[in-house]
């Protein structure tokens, strides 16, 4: 339990000794160019809350728009220039903001952010790797990333604003700029982006697989990985395996913009003309995007599954239950990920059996989904649960990812997915179970890792206030959302009012619109928690979770090569919490069988 | 000098916060809470897993509470044959998974009120009961089971071919409006094909082909009480959707891929303005999939009548094409390959219309 004081200076220095050749990095070498894993994972952790600021302001902006469309917004001239006429939102620019905020939440901060800052931080510290297995490709991945960002960024100020055709960017509307202004320059620094962004994940996703295949230290077999790498490694397959598709359809979609082809144009008359495109159809799009793009919903959530995972067994003192089924689960969910894609095309004209046989798939991922939460709820059961900020915002993921998840049952049905479709209903499931579920997931690490990233610890009431506010304006926001979903409001409306069927509900939008507002704020303490606590926070302790993983076993803060002396061996699983007989309530993976005589399980006296 | 007064006063209450958040920090040192681990503190656990179990008795209220007061607004009158079956099928598929809900929230949050830390309390060393996990790996299967059985029995309904006494009517989705067209007394829509659209003929209608002559073009969608009504879904421009909330029929309009969605209305207009209480009740056509500026203000009036309401109607709509005689003057066999020629020029100059 004794955990030693160590200061800065003198883990600096002990790195330093092990690693002569660092000694004269300079600054650049040491912050901008990084080659170490924690200080790039630390980069995309900073770049990932700058994008959920934009991305939720984004949100806040076009939620104004939804909560009063009567109101005049002549105060907001002053950040939105000429998208503002006479105090109206211009409808298009409406849209590009719900692009854009599907585009910045689900890549750049989900994406990028979540499995960017906890692969590269986690992996080498978890199995007791000095660093990634390329530093230089890790490197090169973040930058890559950063160029992606400077180019998404600079599209929302050019004056035919961002690309406006909704996240999923389906042609002919994407193709055309005669159809929407987005879909001139703005869909171009959108394609470029994203290429970019693509690129950046291929080579980090290769750079994860490698490390954890390889890097492994003595006694880290595949079956004493904490559960956080294995769904980072699962992760990083799905991301090698699809985003290439992505990328495809981007590059076909170029093609058609800018080189005259008709990969997905076909009988099109549009602004007075009839077009000389023929024999492409806008449903191969569809597919080749959803290829992409339902893996990606799982590549979002499964770090949120391991780092949950990981902090549940933790704070609540016991061993996650049913280590193997949590792998066997995680293992399923990706492969059934990659043959559920048509479940977003139901009613595009696809043929109804196709319809038949992806309906029957996505109800299938149910099942281990189901059976993660039973083992989550299984591990809190008689546990000695510990309320850090992260452990609260672990038991909120669950809860969310309930919420969320059971609504997917739903939708994947084919007959009831014709009503809902395109729906309100869709954007209360999403945002639920892989918007703020992934959210929660990334605030657990955030408060969970913050000590071995920074030192220090943040500050636990704030991060109590934070949660709160946050889970309580969750649950306001998009329950409501439901409702207005079932009664058939369609997404992406500027204004229902000119609908008899949707004139309702104007009151649950105000409602859900001051929700949103209130939950947008309360990010702002976190913030302030964030920069205080890198600044002036309490200093960490070596261990303050009590945990067992590895990274707990590094000085306050590790230097570039992680471990002072030799990499540490490992001799148990990550999960051995309250282990009967054991003295504390912890026994960290370094400790070998023969120091625990007392605790050792009938099978585990052999290994003595 | 408000807005100075406002930005005064909002950096004052962030003053007070902020030193609130200070004297609290150096409370927690004097206390010595700090020296505890995380997370082992009363105060900090008795109050974070009360919240819980409040949260989610108040948050239950709530739900209950907002969702029986949305019913009546969350369910659009049902309007259709197979809005039926998909409407019991949903609210089936609610209720199974409203108890899964119940069961899994209280659960979660009764646990993590229960098990709060206690400094003299030890948590039970439960790595794994393999017959505990096969248990609720195959209820789920099952449920599921049984959930695209129902899925895909009632899917398989929905889509299948449409009747041949079915009515025929073509909707074109376009930036940004509906429009429809009617096959007339023969039953035939007649060919149509994108280049020949011009500022007339929306449609792009081929009016050499005689199915063609009697095609009608209103501006209002009719369709009859009782009998099957295939929808032949087109677009011209970008990907729209045909969405009729109170039909429960929803079917993507695709350029270049016709697609098509057919159903059975069950209530004339008439009789829905009656049920709802509401005299200016009207059936609407939506579009659902993002199409640009006008997305939001695609809306066409839809009207279900009595078959021989619906037929006196039919009757009394003028044919299209003696409304716009000059078009056919332009189909006459020799000038057909000109024309292609002209309907260029002239589709240029056409204004695109908005619905704004």
């Amino acid at each position: 339990m004794a955990s030693t004081d160590l200061s800065i200076n003198t883990d600096v220095h002990h790195a330093h000794d092990e690693h002569e050749e660092h000694h004269h990095q300079n600054f650049f070498e040491k912050y901008i160019f990084s080659q170490d894993h924690k200080v790039i994972a630390k980069q995309f952790l900073f770049m990932g809350i700058m994008w959920a600021f934009i991305g939720g302001f984004l949100s806040i902006l076009f939620r104004m728009q939804l909560g009063w469309p009567e109101a005049t917004y002549t105060f907001l001239e002053p950040i939105l220039g000429g998208w503002v006429t006479n105090g109206k939102i211009d409808p298009e620019f409406y849209l590009a903001m719900v692009t854009m905020h599907g585009t910045i939440m689900v890549f750049f901060v989900l994406t990028a952010g979540l499995s960017g800052t906890f692969a590269n931080f986690l992996i080498p510290l978890q199995i007791g790797a000095r660093d990634m297995a390329s530093g230089f490709m890790n490197m090169l991945s973040f930058w890559i990333f950063f160029l992606a960002s400077v180019i998404m960024f600079t599209s929302l100020f050019i004056e035919t604003g961002p690309a406006a055709g909704g996240w999923t960017i389906y042609p002919p509307l994407s193709a055309l700029p005669q159809a929407i202004k987005g879909s001139g320059t703005g869909m171009t620094l959108w394609l470029v982006s994203m290429a970019l962004f693509i690129v950046s994940q291929l080579l980090a996703g290769i750079n994860y697989i490698t490390t954890i295949i390889n890097l492994r230290t003595k006694g880290m077999s595949m079956t004493k990985l904490p559960l956080t790498i294995w769904a980072l490694l699962l992760t990083a397959v799905l991301g090698v395996l699809s985003f290439p598709v992505l990328f495809s359809a981007a590059l076909l979609l170029i093609f058609d913009r800018s080189f005259g082809t008709s990969f997905f144009l076909s009988d099109i008359y549009i602004a007075g003309e009839a077009l000389a495109r023929s024999g492409g159809t806008p449903i191969l799009f569809q597919h080749l995007f959803w290829f992409l793009g339902h893996p990606e919903v799982y590549i979002v959530i499964l770090p949120a599954f391991g780092i949950v995972s990981e902090v549940i067994a933790t704070n609540s003192r016991k061993p996650i239950f049913g280590y193997r089924a949590m792998i066997g689960s995680l293992f399923g969910i990706s492969v059934l990920s990659f043959v559920v894609w048509a479940h977003h095309m139901f009613v595009t004209g696809m043929n109804p059996f196709l319809g038949s046989v992806f309906m029957f798939l996505t109800l299938i991922i149910a099942v281990p989904s189901a059976v993660k939460v039973f083992n989550w709820i299984a591990t809190l059961w008689r546990g000695n649960i510990r309320f850090t900020t992260a452990m609260l915002f672990a038991v909120g993921f669950v809860s969310l990812f309930i919420s969320g998840g059971l609504t997917g049952i739903i939708l994947g049905n084919s007959a009831l997915d014709i009503q809902l479709h395109d729906t309100y209903f869709v954007v209360a499931h999403f945002h639920l179970v892989m918007g703020a579920a992934a959210f929660f997931g990334m605030f657990t690490g955030v408060y969970h890792w913050f000590p071995k990233m920074f030192g220090r610890m943040m500050d636990e009431k704030l991060g109590a206030v934070h949660f709160w506010m946050t889970f309580i304006a969750v649950y306001l926001v998009f329950m409501p959302m439901h409702y207005i979903g079932i009664a058939g409001f369609p997404r992406r409306y500027y204004a229902w009012t000119g609908f008899e069927s949707f004139n309702t509900f104007t009151d649950l939008n105000t409602f859900i619109s001051i929700a949103a507002i209130v939950g947008f704020s309360a990010q702002f303490i976190f913030l302030f928690n964030f920069i205080y606590s890198i600044l002036r926070g309490r200093r960490a302790t070596e261990n303050p979770w009590h945990s067992n993983t590895l990274e707990w076993t590094t000085p306050v803060l590790p230097g570039h090569g992680n471990w002072p002396g030799p990499l540490p061996t490992v001799y148990r699983w990550p999960y051995d919490y309250s282990k009967p007989g054991a003295p504390e309530d912890y026994i960290p993976q370094t400790v070998p069988f023969s120091q625990t005589q007392s605790s050792n399980m009938p099978q585990e006296r052999d290994l003595e | 000098m408000i807005a100075f007064a406002i930005g005064l006063s909002i950096v004052l209450l962030l003053v007070i916060l902020f030193l609130l958040f200070r004297i609290g920090t150096l409370a927690s040192i004097f206390r010595g809470s700090s020296e505890r681990a995380a997370g082992t503190t009363k105060t900090s656990n008795r109050v974070n897993s009360t919240l819980m179990l409040l949260f989610l008795i108040f948050g239950g209220a709530a739900f209950v509470w907002s969702f029986s007061a949305s019913w009546d607004d969350m369910n659009q009158p049902i309007a259709s044959v197979h809005g039926e079956w998909t409407d019991s099928l949903f609210w089936t598929t609610m209720i199974i998974i409203g108890i899964v809900f119940v069961i899994t929230q209280v659960l979660l949050f009764y646990y993590a009120y229960k098990y709060q830390h206690k400094d003299d309390k030890r948590a039970y060393y439960y790595p794994h009961n393999n017959k505990l996990e096969i248990v609720w790996t195959m209820i789920p299967a099952i449920v599921m089971a049984l959930l695209v059985f129902g899925g895909w029995k009632t899917w398989t309904k929905i889509t299948s071919a449409s009747p041949e006494s079915s009515e025929v009517i073509e909707v074109m989705g376009k930036q940004f409006n509906w429009m429809i067209r009617y096959p007339g007394p023969d039953g035939k829509l007649g060919v149509a094909k994108y280049t020949l659209i011009d500022a007339t003929n929306e449609f792009g209608v081929d009016f050499s082909d005689k199915n063609a002559m009697d095609d009608f073009m209103p501006l209002e969608l009719h369709v009859p009480k009782g009998k099957p009504v295939l929808l032949k879904i087109r677009a011209r421009d970008v990907i729209h959707s045909v969405f009729m909330p109170q039909f429960r029929l929803k079917m993507d309009a695709v350029p270049g891929m016709p697609t098509k969605f057919w159903f059975v209305p069950t209530k004339t207009t008439e009789e829905m303005r009656n049920e709802t209480g509401n005299p200016d009740f009207k059936y609407e056509l939506a579009c659902t999939e993002v199409c640009g500026r006008g997305h939001f203000a695609m809306r066409m009036v839809v009207v279900v009548d009595e078959p021989e309401d619906y037929e006196k109607w039919k009757a009394e709509q003028p044919v299209f094409i003696e409304q716009n005689p000059d078009l056919l003057a332009k189909f006459s066999e020799g000038a057909k390959k000109q024309l292609t020629l002209e309907k260029r020029a002239e589709g240029k100059a056409e204004e695109v219309k908005t619905a704004l």
